[in-house]
């Protein structure tokens, strides 16, 4: 009773066109094993596939969960929270992701601009949610306490904007991971 | 639907192809993990191999234990660079690896040292990382710093400390309840999700502790609360201290103002909790209700999807209490069946089926006829039950939705989908007489092609029920006869015995189904041939037209008055001996169940499906426990056992709770106590009960328990005598009396001296309830009929004002301690008027069956009539006794 007394995220998928993983998280047990992961995705890839969601945010149950969508390019955004979630807080979640890896990725959001800043995805994903309680929601903020590189260790973080969020994230697209 | 990828076709190969991972292996990342330990550390590479091996998690790859130890000795390493991004990966990596005890030694005092550095984004994460792996031990020693940062100044710092809080409150909560004065502090922060974080924490602090919940809801509602998320919170705080504060009823509910006012906020999401909570209070009134249907139709026509979808699922439930306050929304509704998310379009379907009249239901059936196919079962599930209840509720139309149910069941589905299905047909053929017929088909028809065991075996049963009741019996022969071709063991045995019963029922039939049983003797199977053997001979398989001996049907196909699960118990600890197994010893009295039949209201336990599973019967624990002290052994056989009352609050020094046994002239106490402070024994514990205010008891004995160490429970009795027979009355008070001596924690030793010391318990009351067993009576009707008239017992009593029909009902049933029959028990909202069923045995082993007319008059006032009978004329005038007195 406690636990549902506050708003939980149970994972956030990101997935290609085919339904692979680009990066995921879970933070919810429902979900033990690799496979038991794996099907889920597959289930929640299959039956949004048809659907539009890349204006607005979709929404759809699966297994007694709330699985909130978007998609933009190939990459596959989504949200799963439990049953008696608020779904508004979910789409919250989702949009503030959604957000940040478009700020993040400069705009040019694909599956292999993702992967090239897998770096950052996870980073990003790791500062929205931390064990299933939502952290931030905000995405520049998000975004802005990914791309931290290029600053001075004692600035504070209040400080920072969205270009120079920008601009780190612009310094980082220079380098590719395998070279 | 789908837009076609941006890119073109002919690119798209080389597109496909490229990813930064292709060709990554295990192995070669592992290698490449060797930069950790060059002493020139290039940060860059070594973020690349660390995002690699991130990668490679990712995906679900694994790492040996060999592996990931050295993958999390080499990413130690990383903390002498001092470059942000890199360390930021670092983080990261260990908390991936979820290293074991012995390895976060290795991480502390570096994690530790970032606890306290001066930039805001390692206190952060270097907070978040060690909560994430410490054990109990360590946090001891960075309790200081967690408790500074939770009120540091910077947001991120904050956060992380509470929400690292959060996650430590399920391991560790004695050490994270010490940090309330700072959470409190962060509760009034201005920056958004720090005061969100620390609303959550310091509720899951206090959660156990109603008054202080209330008293934060009660200033927090009156403050400003500033984010969204926050205020979503306190909106749940809220709902919970409404519905634990009991409502009233007399003017306004407390709060209400609160959550009505958080129906104009900005935020969509608060809106949006607030009207839920609303919709979900107890006993909603619909002026209570309008605001919140308000708001949620204007978020029917939303462009967003999922505020489309949070409103008409909220509407989907209100519609099932009070469906007159959702029709404003039909027309609203009615322009989401054709929404392109098939999860609102189903939602709003079933909705309307609630709220829509008669001459609307052919309209809607076309409309969902077209979409069923495209959803998922569960949803199918839904509108199932949606056409269930329409069609109880619009007989007249039995034979559309009928016709519906029958389609969608030979399409394909899965077994949750078929079983409401089936279900469903199985109550409209209960509830529709005229459905019967048809609907009988439309079952044989599914079993002729049917992959579940469970429904065969249960579509069966009910034709032998309903089957041989129709004008032409004969007719379903074929189809019960072909299971037992053509199916597997378990619904061949099922399909035997369903044959039997039509020979029993149906004298003209009975030399056809002998034929068919006596083929059944050679079957593979040794159930099949059991059985049939079985009912050949009891039903006289001779071949001649005679009818059935009455003893031989109800042996055969009476109801058994007995809950299995006794029955199961009984059997299991019967041994095989001279005595046969006497099914008179099983315990009749049913154990609580829990309301685990919410789903399906008014669906009455004789339907198909069986009753939810009773827990396993403590009676025989207890029974046992007792025989085996020899002081109790005289005092012959339990007659019933209390469930255990507490005698403390939670969460103090010692825990005692207390079990009231009834023996015909004997009552004893059994209090179970345990010690819950760590550095104490309890010796010699007993409690002393003063019984002056209970005249007909006298005490006979105390049985102490001789030492209570920590956290052990253990059992103190006291026996009384009681006149026998006579359902004596009376009040207890109790005082725990013991010694009391100190446990040295390090090593465990007790000291020599003790002290003597008392504790007040709380009263203990010996009530008439306590002299009635819960025995329930399958068909409650039939029970009633052949108990006769003899000694029934009627009277009328007003109750005076209460706070609704149900808590009347519940304190009525409670007052007599017998068990309510056929769901009984359950008041629908809103009703004026219930008659309640009840059955019991008395003291005396005498039965006792009650039939009570629930009225309310007036605007509170209930009023009631009592019906009682039962094989003795005292026990009946006792049990108006009982209410008289009550």
């Amino acid at each position: 009773m406690a636990r549902e007394s506050c708003p939980t995220v149970k994972n956030i998928l990101l997935l290609d066109s085919e339904g692979k993983r680009v990066a995921v998280k879970y933070y919810s047990d429902d979900w033990p094993t690799n496979g038991a992961k794996l099907a889920f995705e597959k289930s929640v890839f299959t039956k949004t596939l048809k659907s539009n969601a890349r204006v607005e945010a979709e929404i759809a149950m699966f297994e007694n969960n709330i699985v909130i969508y978007k998609f933009v390019q190939d990459l596959h955004f989504f949200v799963t929270g439990g049953d008696d979630e608020n779904e508004l807080i979910l789409a919250t979640v989702l949009q503030g992701f959604f957000d940040a890896v478009a700020l993040l990725l400069r705009n040019t959001v694909d599956k292999r601009e993702a992967l090239e800043n897998l770096d950052l995805i996870l980073l990003c994903l790791d500062e929205i949610v931390d064990g299933g309680m939502i952290l931030e929601t905000d995405s520049s903020v998000i975004a802005g306490k990914v791309a931290t590189h290029s600053m001075d260790a004692d600035a504070p973080l209040s400080e920072q904007t969205i270009t120079q969020a920008w601009a780190t994230a612009r310094e980082h697209l220079t380098r590719t991971l395998l070279k | 639907m789908a837009q076609p990828l941006v890119k073109k076709d002919d690119d798209r190969d080389d597109e496909a192809e490229y990813s930064p991972f292709l060709g990554i292996e295990k192995g070669a990342v592992l290698q490449e993990a060797r930069v950790f330990n060059d002493p020139q550390l290039d940060p860059r590479r070594c973020s690349q191999v660390i995002t690699k091996l991130l990668y490679l998690l990712n995906q679900g790859e694994s790492f040996t234990k060999v592996e990931a130890t050295e993958v999390f000795f080499a990413v130690t390493k990383l903390f002498q660079s001092r470059d942000i991004g890199l360390r930021r990966m670092v983080y990261l990596m260990i908390k991936e690896l979820s290293p074991s005890a012995d390895e976060v030694i290795i991480v502390t005092s570096s994690l530790m040292k970032d606890m306290n550095s001066k930039t805001d984004m390692y206190r952060a994460n270097a907070i978040r990382v060690l909560c994430r792996i410490t054990d109990g031990t360590l946090l001891t020693q960075i309790e200081r710093y967690l408790k500074q940062a939770i009120v540091d100044k910077n947001p991120v710092v904050a956060s992380a400390a509470l929400v690292s809080g959060i996650h430590l409150l399920q391991t560790n909560p004695e050490i994270v309840k010490r940090w309330s004065n700072e959470v409190q502090e962060a509760v009034q922060s201005r920056a958004a999700l720090v005061q969100f974080h620390a609303l959550a924490l310091l509720h899951q602090i206090r959660q156990n502790d109603r008054l202080a919940v209330s008293k934060l809801v009660t200033s927090l509602t009156r403050g400003t609360v500033r984010s969204p998320l926050a205020q979503c919170l306190l909106i749940r705080y809220t709902s919970q201290v409404i519905r634990e504060s009991g409502s009233t009823q007399t003017g306004d509910r407390p709060f209400y103002d609160f959550l009505e006012g958080c129906l104009r906020h900005k935020a969509e999401m608060v809106i949006f909790e607030a009207a839920r909570a609303i919709t979900e209070l107890n006993g909603v009134t619909s002026r209570e209700l309008t605001p919140a249907i308000t708001v949620l139709q204007l978020f029917l026509s939303s462009s967003k999807p999922v505020l489309r979808f949070a409103a008409v699922r909220t509407l989907n439930k209100v519609a099932m209490t009070h469906p007159m306050a959702v029709t404003n929304c039909n027309i609203d509704m009615e322009s989401l069946i054709s929404d392109q998310n098939r999860s609102i379009a189903t939602l709003a379907i079933t909705t309307l089926l609630k709220t829509g009249n008669e001459s609307s239901v052919d309209r809607l059936m076309k409309q969902i006829t077209n979409f069923m196919s495209d959803i998922a079962d569960e949803f199918k599930i839904v509108v199932v039950e949606a056409i269930r209840s329409l069609c109880l509720k619009f007989p007249l139309k039995y034979r559309s939705l009928m016709n519906f149910l029958s389609n969608i069941l030979r399409e394909e589905g899965g077994f949750e989908y078929k079983k409401a299905i089936v279900d469903s047909i199985v109550i409209l053929i209960r509830d529709i007489p005229d459905a019967k017929e048809s609907g009988l088909l439309h079952l044989c028809e599914f079993i002729e092609d049917c992959e579940f065991t469970y429904l065969s075996t249960q579509i069966l049963h009910f034709l032998g029920i309903e089957g041989p009741k129709t004008s032409d019996p004969s007719k379903y022969i074929r189809y019960i006869y072909n299971r037992v071709h053509l199916e597997n063991a378990t619904v061949r045995a099922s399909a035997v015995s369903t044959l039997a019963k039509f020979g029993a029922l149906v004298d003209s039939l009975k030399p056809r189904i002998f034929v068919l049983l006596r083929r059944c003797l050679f079957d593979s199977d040794d159930e099949v041939r059991d059985r049939a053997t079985l009912y050949i001979n009891t039903l006289g398989g001779d071949g001649s037209v005679v009818e059935t001996d009455k003893d031989v049907k109800d042996f055969l196909f009476g109801s058994l008055d007995l809950p299995l699960v006794n029955l199961e118990t009984s059997l299991k600890t019967y041994e095989p001996s001279e005595e046969p197994f006497d099914i008179n010893s099983v315990p009749k009295e049913v154990k609580s169940q829990p309301l685990a039949e919410k789903k399906a209201p008014g669906k009455k336990p004789t339907g198909l499906g069986a009753p939810p599973a009773a827990p396993v019967s403590t009676v025989d624990a207890y029974e046992k426990l007792l025989s085996s002290i020899p002081e109790f052994a005289n005092f012959g056989k339990l007659f019933k056992s209390s469930a255990p009352v507490e005698l403390t609050e939670a969460e103090t020094e010692y825990s005692v709770n207390a079990v009231k046994h009834i023996f015909d002239s004997n009552v004893v106490f059994q209090y179970n106590c345990t010690n819950t402070i760590p550095d104490q024994l309890l010796e010699n514990v007993t409690v002393i009960v003063d019984s002056s205010e209970a005249e007909e008891f006298s005490e006979v004995l105390s049985k102490p328990v001789r030492s209570l160490p920590y956290d052990t429970p253990g059992q103190t009795f006291v026996a009384f005598e009681k006149p026998e027979g006579v359902p004596a009355v009376g009040k207890f008070s109790n005082m725990l009396k013991f010694i009391v001596k100190e446990v040295d924690p390090t090593t465990g030793e007790t000291e020599d001296d003790g002290v003597e010391d008392e504790y007040q318990l709380e009263d203990l009351e010996v009530v008439a309830a306590d002299y009635m067993l819960k025995v329930g009576v399958s068909n409650f009707r039939n029970a009633w009929e052949s108990m006769g008239d003899d000694f029934e017992r009627v009277d009328e009593y007003g109750l005076g004002p209460r706070e609704s029909l149900a808590e009347a009902v519940s304190a009525v049933i409670n007052l007599l301690g017998m068990q309510p029959c056929e769901g009984t028990e359950a008041v629908p909202n809103n009703s004026r008027s219930h008659t309640c069923l009840l059955s019991g045995v008395y003291i005396g082993n005498v039965r006792v069956l009650a039939r009570i007319s629930f009225g309310v008059d007036g605007p509170k006032d209930v009023a009631m009539k009592l019906a009682v009978r039962s094989e003795d004329e005292g026990v009946s005038d006792a049990i108006h006794e009982i209410v008289a007195s009550g």
